[in-house]
């Protein structure tokens, strides 16, 4: 099972004029094995939604709730949510200087199952899902995005997905900044991913130039902070043809 | 002022027949006059906690002196010189009154000569220990290392003394040296050091600094060079636990053109009133074209109670230059880092430990030195797991 729930979230950032409400009722359920598009223009909250699904400091939640399979995420800490299933793929990949991927890999690897990965597997499972992205098998030695290029921390957050395999995957822009040779590699990871069955996929892009490798099976439309709109893939489309105008004019 | 005044001064100052001076480091001198014995209102002074010195700053001859333990690989030989003999050697002569005072009163040098295209994995191991902080002890070191050598010196210091000392590196044209000198005092000690390296043409050397123990270390780590291409790497770590003060000096003195250094000072900082002071200066004269340098100090500030000053200077006199930046941070965790780790399971405890050990690792593994990479690793983890496992570490915002 896999079924991210939610529901009437609200959400607000602390900033200098007091807090400020970003996510304004969200309501989302993912299903095991469906993939959800979340689309908008910038500033319509789609970031905060991700990160306030992994739990970080900065957003607090108002109002409303979150579950996996049933279960309260908003009480869990950011990595007991990990723990728990969730899996958060970065828009901007955080440098750790002086600690190896493959160290970082191994340590995760070993909180997410509560046991330490079995040696001999565990290095070829490594380079099995490095070499899929097409990343060099030296990176294990580098340090955690520390001088990677855009579409090297990406590929490297699809590594983590396909090594910690999370019951549901939120991919926050992930297509931003990549080359499409890159976006291609990068959409067949999330394919594996899918195609393992089971799974949950929230996708979140400002571009409809992802969707034309990953077919998501629900597509909605994100302004001033909740859905403004829902359908199928053809919305993508017709998103693709007529841009966020009509939503933003709408707002105003 | 005449034209041709006019003419000469320009002629004058692209020579430099004149010493530049740099207003951050003044002339050097071996005449005590021209070091009077500071207030602790002096620029260079102003961060120093001048009383902890007990007394060195006025400080008699001694005969008290630290023990050596050595490994001295085959072919380098260690001999005693007296003080105008390591002059005429052309060791780099003191810019303060702590390295003045250390060639006036140690009653002598220890010369350690590694002769022109030794060439040796095996490292020279200095181990200096000293007894007590009653013993007033006055070091003065001339490493003479030969063109084209390729050595590895470790200079390390434990157990106590008020220890002052004066080393320089004098290195010859292409030789490729990797020198560490270790801080391990017991709590009480009090260091004052200063080493200088002078870079030979196209020569390369990597110096690092460890700071751990001691009630008061502060050390100048000074770097010149004697022709062009010549490359300086200056490390440093240090991990000030509380009541603890830990100062250190950098200088890169851009004499030639082509030349490089690069430095990276990275510090952690725990317990009430522990302190760390880091100074960078860079000073690249007109006749240094061409050259590159790069300076960083991180801090990383665990508990409350604790103060970190860094301060970078840079003094240019040519426009041009290759490159020169500064980057200087002293902070908490950094709240992206521990929410990119916990976001992938690990907890945040785990989390902080990983930070911290690659905070370090940094710098460790550039130290090029695998038998002391591991003991340093050790350190470090015994240091953290006083505060960071114990879980009394504060966190940004918290």
């Amino acid at each position: 099972m896999a079924t991210l729930e939610i529901k009437d979230l609200h959400v607000t950032v602390a900033t200098e004029d007091g807090p400020k409400e970003i996510l304004k009722g969200v309501d989302l359920t993912i299903n095991e094995g469906e993939t959800h598009a979340i689309m908008g223009p910038n500033g319509s909250g789609k970031s905060t939604l991700a990160y306030s699904i992994a739990g970080h400091p900065r957003y607090q939640v108002t109002q409303g709730s979150v579950t996996l399979d049933g279960v309260d995420v908003l009480e869990m800490s950011v990595d007991e949510r990990a723990r728990a299933g969730l899996f958060l793929a970065m828009q901007y990949p955080v440098e750790v200087p002086g600690v190896s991927v493959a160290n970082f890999l191994r340590t995760a690897k070993t909180a997410v199952d509560g046991e330490a990965p079995k040696l001999r597997t565990w290095v070829k499972d490594v380079n099995t899902a490095m070499e899929a992205v097409k990343m060099d098998p030296t990176f294990s030695q580098r340090s955690v995005n520390e001088g990677f290029s855009g579409g090297e921390k990406k590929r490297h957050e699809i590594v983590q997905l396909e090594l910690l395999d999370p019951k549901v995957a939120v991919l926050d822009e992930t297509d931003s900044g990549l080359d499409i040779d890159a976006l291609k590699i990068v959409s067949e990871g999330v394919n594996r991913f899918k195609a393992e069955g089971d799974k949950g996929v929230l996708l979140i892009t400002h571009y409809t130039r992802i969707l034309r490798y990953i077919t998501p099976d629900f597509v909605h439309v994100f302004v001033d902070g909740k859905v403004a709109e829902q359908g199928g893939p053809e919305l993508a489309e017709a998103l693709e043809a007529e841009g966020y105008d009509k939503y933003v004019n709408a707002k105003v | 002022m005449t034209v041709t005044d006019a003419a000469r001064e320009s002629v004058r100052d692209a020579l430099e027949q004149d010493q530049v001076v740099s207003h951050l480091n003044p002339p050097p001198s071996y005449d005590l006059d021209d070091h009077p014995v500071p207030t602790g209102r002096e620029e260079v002074w102003r961060f120093t906690p001048i009383k902890r010195l007990r007394g060195i700053l006025d400080g008699e001859k001694s005969d008290a002196h630290l023990t050596w333990e050595t490994q001295v690989p085959e072919g380098i030989t260690i001999s005693t010189v007296s003080a105008a003999e390591a002059r005429e050697l052309g060791e780099l002569p003191p810019s303060e009154r702590p390295a003045a005072l250390a060639i006036a009163r140690a009653g002598g040098a220890t010369l350690i000569d590694v002769p022109a295209d030794f060439d040796g994995d095996e490292p020279l191991l200095l181990h200096l220990h000293g007894e007590s902080v009653d013993d007033l002890v006055w070091g003065q070191l001339l490493f003479r290392i030969g063109n084209h050598a390729r050595v590895t010196i470790v200079v390390s210091h434990t157990g106590s003394a008020r220890y002052c000392a004066t080393t320089s590196y004098v290195v010859g044209d292409g030789a490729q040296v990797n020198v560490l000198t270790l801080q391990d005092w017991a709590d009480d000690a009090v260091h004052l050091a200063r080493d200088a390296v002078r870079v030979g043409r196209d020569a390369s050397v990597r110096h690092s600094a460890i700071s751990f123990g001691g009630d008061v270390v502060r050390m100048h780590a000074n770097v010149e060079y004697a022709g062009p291409g010549g490359e300086a790497e200056m490390l440093g770590l240090y991990f000030a636990d509380a009541g603890q003060h830990l100062e250190h000096r950098l200088f890169a003195d851009h004499n030639a053109p082509r030349t490089k250094s690069n430095v990276v000072y990275k510090g952690a900082l725990q317990g009430d009133g522990a302190h760390t002071v880091w100074i960078g200066n860079v000073l690249i004269r007109k006749i240094a074209e061409g050259i590159e340098t790069f300076e960083e100090n991180r801090n990383l500030v665990l508990t409350d109670g604790c103060q970190a000053d860094s301060v970078p200077n840079l003094e240019i006199e040519t426009g041009e230059i290759e490159g020169a930046g500064h980057a200087s941070a002293t902070a908490r965790f950094d709240d992206n880092q521990l929410f990119y780790l916990r976001s992938r399971g690990i907890s945040e405890e785990e989390a902080r430990r990983l930070v911290l050990h690659g905070f370090f690792q940094d710098v460790i593994r550039k130290i090029g030195v695998p038998s002391i990479e591991e003991r340093l690793t050790a350190t470090v983890e015994e240091e953290l797991a006083k505060n960071v496992l114990g879980g009394s570490l504060v966190a940004e915002g918290a």
